[in-house]
């Protein structure tokens, strides 16, 4: 036995692991750039010897994802960039200004977070309907405009910063909002993008509500894009991969360049709690 | 500040009297500035506030409230009050108590699995070896998946006629496997169980970097094997983080909904019909009154996870 063999079994787990993971990617990949009649070859092909790049161009014009990835970042920047004005005023009122009533509206916004979106569905929709919002974005983006877990999460760093510092601003005649731009949101930029980063995610993945509230292809985010995807016709199958692809790489992208805020913020819940 | 003018001593009382003439304007203006304080408060909290009175306590007593109303089988027809009738037929139906064991079902199916193949894959990566990033990178990718996302991929690979899994499970021309009784709820958890890898993994491995060195040195010391360090020192530390991932993943698969409807819509035969299915069936057909008492239900079932969570967290409070 020994050091080596430990080392060594330990790549082969790994690799065996890597495989099963990365399968179901890897072949959506192949098959995206295989022609449907090859994807039904069999034995099947696991390697594209030869790349066919028009399934993603059909993605586009036959599947229009360029419309579905357009109105997802539309829903998904306004929701992540409205999550974070709403989140740091209140965290930021909660922390550093004196008001009747503070703690019970803090407790009422973590209240929030026991109130799950299923519960509230059927009135929402009612509401959305009166409001006369039916098929459009404010529908998908103005419920989503605060975040209870925004405001729990922010409150708790702010809470971090030393008291002497608000006092210090203050005598240098400092008011609020200039004492949020200038110290207290500087000093907390990494919880910030990380809550930044996890409202994005949850907002780009959003299926339940966008269902619900619209019905129409100009401003169907992709999530429900690929509802319509899935059920193109076997002979397009490879356009269904692509679209699949396409419809996944922001988020891939997101996670590549913000690698360390999605891991703060996915593991934030759990490392305070 | 006004206790500083009891400051005792004769002399001083001059200048207590000084300060107290000159503070008097000063009072008034600190009266007008918690106003303003207030004020301020009231403004920056607002936006949120507006937002969840709107959007989520008055919708959920609404909820509450609707399903007192049971809705006529015409659109013309009002609904009308039957107070406590429809919550007692619904929560006694066959179909709610069978929705339930689905989901209960699908919990078990998906929650265990998945905390063990996240314990075991960040275990399995947790080392100073060379190219370990790429395998770290690997196992987190699935976070850059939607539900939606995983569910095509599989949906096209398990297509009964051309999909590669059928061809690999030998079951291609057949039925599928998302059309039988038997495995279309074990591949829904299976879809899910890989959707989540990536998040699962991540959480596990941030709390493996968490435990501290010289704990698992003291147990090497100590003359305590690998094996035995594991199960001993990591795993307890662990544990905390374990319970939290099983929290967070009952929460999420009492709420998982586009994996069903996007791989089997409840079915076959109601077959995958889990409590959220049932409630976005009764409100597509327009049974306001039934999707309210499942949503009321729903509702006070994850209620009571995350109260027992939270307990836990006091708890650890207490004795951590």
């Amino acid at each position: 036995m020994g050091r080596h063999w430990g080392r060594t079994g330990r790549y082969a787990l790994l690799l065996v692991a890597a495989v099963v993971v990365g399968f179901p990617i890897y072949i959506t990949v192949v098959n995206s750039l295989l022609t449907p009649q090859q994807i039904a070859h069999r034995p099947p092909t696991l390697f594209p010897l030869h790349p066919q790049w028009g399934a993603f161009a059909q993605a586009f014009t036959d599947a229009h994802l360029g419309l579905y990835l357009r109105n997802s970042a539309v829903v998904t920047v306004s929701i992540t960039v409205a999550e974070l004005v709403t989140s740091v005023l209140a965290a930021y009122a909660f922390t550093f200004v004196q008001f009747p009533f503070r703690r019970v509206l803090f407790f009422v916004c973590l209240a929030t977070l026991m109130v799950p979106m299923e519960a509230t569905l059927i009135p929402n929709r009612q509401t959305i309907g009166d409001f006369g919002w039916y098929n459009t974005f404010p529908a998908l983006i103005v419920p989503f405009m605060a975040s209870g877990v925004g405001v729990f999460l922010l409150r708790q760093a702010f809470l971090q910063l030393p008291h002497d510092l608000h006092d210090a601003a203050t005598l240098d005649g400092y008011g609020h909002l200039r004492f949020l731009m200038r110290v207290v949101v500087p000093l907390n930029r990494p919880i910030i993008g990380a809550f930044g980063v996890y409202a994005f995610l949850t907002a780009w993945n959003q299926y339940l509500w966008p269902l619900i509230v619209t019905d129409s292809d100009s401003v169907r985010t992709v999530q429900i894009g690929l509802r319509q995807l899935q059920s193109l016709s076997i002979d397009q199958i490879n356009v269904i991969f692509a679209g699949t692809l396409l419809a996944a790489l922001p988020i891939f992208i997101l996670l590549l360049a913000f690698q360390k805020q999605l891991i703060r913020g996915l593991t934030a819940g759990a490392v305070k709690g | 500040m006004s206790d500083a003018g009891l400051a005792p001593g004769a002399a001083a009382l001059g200048e207590v009297a000084a300060g107290a003439a000159g503070d008097a304007p000063n009072g008034r203006r600190r009266l007008g500035r918690t106003g303003r304080e207030a004020a301020v408060g009231y403004l920056f909290v607002l936006p949120a506030m507006a937002i969840f009175a709107v959007f989520v306590f008055y919708p959920l007593v609404r909820t509450f409230w609707l399903g007192f109303f049971r809705v006529a089988p015409y659109p013309t027809i009002p609904s009308k009050f039957v107070g406590l009738s429809q919550y007692k037929s619904v929560l006694t139906s066959h179909d709610f108590w069978a929705s339930l064991g689905r989901t209960v079902e699908f919990v078990i199916l998906t929650v265990p699995i998945g905390i063990l193949l996240g314990v075991g894959l960040a275990t399995l990566a947790d080392a100073r070896i060379r190219g370990i990033r790429f395998f770290r990178t690997l196992y987190s990718s699935t976070v850059a998946t939607s539900v939606a996302v995983a569910s095509v991929i599989f949906f096209t690979l398990l297509n009964p006629t051309v999909g590669l899994f059928s061809y690999w499970l030998g079951i291609e021309g057949g039925n599928g496997i998302l059309q039988s009784n038997t495995w279309a709820l074990p591949a829904v958890a299976t879809v899910t169980v890989w959707q989540n890898i990536g998040f699962t993994f991540i959480l596990m491995s941030a709390a493996l970097q968490a435990i501290p060195q010289d704990l698992l040195e003291a147990a090497r010391i100590d003359g305590a094997g690998g094996r035995r360090r594991f199960w001993r020192v990591t795993l307890p530390l662990l544990s905390p983080t374990v319970f939290f991932a099983g929290v967070v993943g009952i929460i999420a698969s009492f709420q998982a909904f586009g994996q069903i409807d996007l791989l089997t819509q409840g079915g076959p035969d109601n077959h995958t019909m889990v409590l959220i299915y049932y409630l976005y069936t009764s409100f597509q057909n327009n049974d306001f009154g039934t999707a309210s008492v499942l949503a009321t239900a729903l509702f006070f079932i994850l209620l009571a996870v995350t109260l027992v969570q939270f307990r836990f967290i006091e708890r650890r409070v207490f004795y951590g």
